[in-house]
């Protein structure tokens, strides 16, 4: 059987399509495979049609092919939408007692799903269950090492789910046989997970968030992790808000939503900038503009992120384009944040946000410490040149922050001198920061060649497998504000042609990169709020090499 | 005795209510630990609060005065949180924030300094201006009623609410400090005459008087109503209404599922 596999399994919403996908990869990841699960999902809570697209490797792959080697059908309408993209070989696997034989040319199994649950007494839900345990089967998988991950993995009701899961292992035959791999497993993430396990490990002490898709899952996850203190309150403007006095009082805070709720917010992120209080936004992007397409993908709120908050204002603004860079920029974030006491910005999309990725754990965070006041008495918040030691109230000074123009006590000011004064203060910060980031990755390279790939965010592993073969160099951007003008230019040193990957209507990277000298040739963008393909991405490439 | 002033200019119009305010609330910083408190401001001008005195300030944005402050609570519940915001912050602006903040029974004090109109943007109307009230935007004079801010609270579960005015110091001092030693949710509407764009001193004094406390929510209810923002009727001051109950910080505590580092084992 082929080490690389594409599989999808798909059904109504609420059938339990998303666990049965996540099952899928646990199992190829006991067997030591690299997996990478893209989910698809409407905004509805019932009915609707979900799928599941598991791209399995024996390397990295975090990328979709057109192709696919298996679909797994809990209903009728997965079959429907998604049968024509079976390979030659491909199997589909449905259930025989809901749906008739589909009429399709390829290899198919029909496993009687109601049968399985009923036989063991189980409840509907438990078809995926039975689905997944047929699928384990047909490629060759050992039971006991299928029943070994679905005890871990189904801690509810788990004696049950392995009656169904032997049932449907012993109903199909098997048709090919799984090879072995010589690596190990290991840990999955999604992106809104390793963002949260990131600032965890740089000292995340509260997470405040407003339900919103993409991001909520950050909030569902960090309500369930000793030591962050959750909180939930009544709009986007509360949550920013009361991020900032959480700040003031001395604890590390990060806040999250997609971009309606970070248009609501961006008041508070320009007094984040201007009372110098420490402020981390995770913008997980999603289809706009307005409501627009709730669980779709989109790279499309990066010039407002990049300009968020009225006044003459800078922000650090990141754009991890994997789990890892997630993890490792999501705590970078946090720490700039309280180092240079200014608004950080962590771009995700809904890609990145909700796909399930292997976490290689390739980068350290740790909780790097601020410069604190060492003199309580006669405290000046606002005292200094550039970055001023911070202190916290209940330690004995007085500590006044505010978002007027203010003095070095942070009392209201209207001099003309006083005002330029400050502002210089703030660019200084602004400066010093950029001076840090001349060591630090705001940019990675792969590959070399007379014509650039230049990406941003979630679109990296198809980018990287879309030019496998290619002799391209392939250019992602990592930290866009401050944009290190000089050290990303020399990337480009030798580049006869430049193509952007982008998912907006607007190329809004290469407006970026224009805007600092650096010209873009070709500008490839998707906007249907579905992600590229590999073989769709390599196409347009090859189109315009 | 310490002084709880700064020297700086201050800005308020000669005879502001805010001044009576003010003084109130020097009293009660006197008669706490100063260093565990914050005084959080909105935007107008009661906001200039925070420039005045010598304690723990966060000048907010205008409206989010209260978010601020129920974030500062969440960040170190060690801290007294005195939240000193307009009409217009609170009622128009950030109506959201006030009745959340009551809903959840914070534990923080609200001070609304009520002068029935956004001033330092040169009279306009705002949601307690009365009817026929005319500012620079309403020529015809305010077509809307008001709104009332004390049977909205009651109605949304505060579980400390009060009414004090400027021009009677020592009473308010007393509503603030009783406020402020109430475990939960406190809410104290000040009735502020504006000395420049809508003078309320000579009416209040005639209308004004002090109420007999300890009603139950249904007398609260009533007698909130006794006067309805619009009316010429008499001007009950004092506490409406109180009632014990559990804090939101209180109950903040949660069941701990997921430590992180099991989980990076766990996900194999």
């Amino acid at each position: 059987m082929k080490s690389d596999m594409q599989i999808i399994i798909g059904g109504a919403a609420g059938e339990g399509s998303k666990k049965a996908g996540f099952l899928i990869a646990k199992l190829f990841n006991a067997y030591g495979y690299r997996v990478f699960i893209h989910e698809d999902y409407e905004s509805v809570i019932k009915g609707g049609h979900n799928f599941s697209h598991i791209s399995v490797s024996r390397d990295e792959k975090n990328a979709i092919s057109e192709e696919i080697d298996f679909l797994l059908a809990l209903n009728k309408e997965t079959v429907v939408r998604h049968g024509e993209k079976l390979s030659e070989e491909g199997v589909l696997l449905y259930d025989s007692n809901l749906t008739e034989e589909p009429e399709t040319n390829k290899k198919k199994v029909g496993i009687p799903l109601n049968d399985i649950v009923s036989e063991a007494g189980g409840i509907v839900l438990m078809k995926n269950t039975a689905l997944v345990s047929a699928f384990s089967k047909i490629i060759g998988m050992d039971f006991e090492k299928v029943k070994e991950v679905l005890k871990r993995e189904l801690p509810v009701k788990t004696e049950k789910n392995l009656q169904v899961a032997e049932i449907a292992h012993q109903k199909v035959e098997k048709l090919k046989e799984i090879e072995e791999t010589e690596s190990s497993p290991m840990p999955f993430l999604s992106g809104n997970e390793a963002i949260a396990l990131g600032a965890v490990a740089a000292g995340l002490e509260n997470y405040f968030g407003y339900p919103m898709t993409p991001s909520t899952s950050i909030l569902q996850f960090l309500c369930n992790v000793e030591g962050v203190r959750t909180f939930q309150p009544e709009s986007e403007i509360a949550v920013v808000n009361s991020a900032l006095g959480s700040a003031y009082a001395g604890r590390r805070t990060m806040i999250g939503t997609s971009g309606g709720g970070f248009a609501l917010m961006t008041e508070g992120i320009s007094f984040s900038a201007q009372s110098e209080t420490p402020l981390v936004v995770v913008l997980s992007q999603r289809m706009g503009p307005a409501t627009g397409v709730p669980t779709y993908e989109a790279q499309a709120d990066l010039l407002f992120a990049l300009n968020s908050g009225h006044g003459d204002m800078m922000r650090f603004v990141v754009a991890p384009g994997d789990v890892d860079e997630a993890y490792y920029l999501s705590g970078k974030a946090l720490n700039i944040s309280w180092k240079y006491q200014l608004p950080s910005i962590i771009l995700l999309d809904k890609e990145l946000s909700e796909n399930t990725y292997n976490f290689k754990k390739e980068y350290l965070v740790e909780k790097e410490e601020v410069a604190k006041a060492e003199n309580s008495e006669n405290y000046n918040r606002y005292e200094g040149e550039d970055v001023s030691p911070l202190l916290f109230p209940g330690e004995g000074g007085v500590v006044k922050t505010t978002g007027y123009e203010h003095d070095k006590k942070g009392i209201a000011t209207e001099n003309a001198e006083d005002i330029k004064k400050m502002h210089d203060k703030r660019l200084r910060k602004y400066e010093k920061l950029k001076e840090e980031l001349k060591d630090f990755e705001v940019a990675k390279t792969y590959k070399e060649g007379s014509v650039a790939i230049v990406f941003w965010g979630s679109t990296k592993g198809t980018v990287i497998e879309a030019t496998k073969g290619m002799n391209v160099k392939l250019i992602q951007l990592l930290v866009i504000q401050p944009f290190l003008e000089e050290k990303i230019k020399e990337l480009f040193n030798g580049i006869e042609k430049v193509i952007s990957v982008e998912m907006n209507a607007t190329s809004q990277m290469t407006q970026v990169l224009r805007m600092h000298g650096i010209n873009v040739d070709v500008n490839i963008t998707k906007y249907d709020g579905r992600p590229f393909t590999i073989e769709e991405l390599k196409k347009e490439i090859e189109k315009n090499l | 005795m310490e002084n709880i002033i700064l020297p700086t200019k201050n800005t308020w119009c000669p005879g502001c209510g805010n001044f009576g305010i003010q003084n109130a609330l020097k009293e009660v910083l006197m008669e706490i630990d100063k260093n565990k408190t914050v005084v959080v401001t909105g935007i107008g001008c009661h906001g200039k609060m925070a420039d005045y005195l010598d304690v723990n300030t966060f000048y907010s944005l205008h409206g989010r005065a209260i978010p601020s402050a129920v974030g500062i609570k969440i960040g170190n519940e060690e801290l007294k949180v005195i939240c000193c915001v307009g009409d217009g912050d609170a009622y128009s602006e950030g109506i959201a924030h006030l009745i959340h903040a009551a809903k959840r029974n914070s534990n923080i004090t609200v001070l609304v300094h009520d002068n029935h109109a956004f001033s330092l943007t040169v009279k306009q109307a705002t949601s307690t201006s009365p009817r026929g009230f005319k500012g620079s935007t309403t020529p015809k004079g305010s077509i809307e009623d008001p709104i009332n801010p004390l049977e909205m609270m009651l109605s949304v579960g505060a579980t400390f609410v009060a009414r004090g005015y400027a021009g009677k110091v020592e009473h308010l001092k007393n509503l603030i400090l009783r406020g402020i030693n109430h475990q939960g949710f406190s809410f104290v509407e000040i009735l502020q005459p504006c000395i420049a764009w809508y003078n309320t001193y000579p009416a209040y004094n005639e209308r004004v008087y002090e109420m007999e406390e300890d009603l139950s929510l249904e007398d609260a209810r009533k007698k909130a109503r006794e006067w309805d923002y619009n009316s010429e009727e008499k001007i009950a001051l004092g506490v409406f209404y109180k009632k014990e109950k559990q804090t939101f910080e209180e109950q903040m505590g949660k069941v701990f599922k997921i430590n992180t580092e099991e989980l990076l084992e766990k996900s194999k």
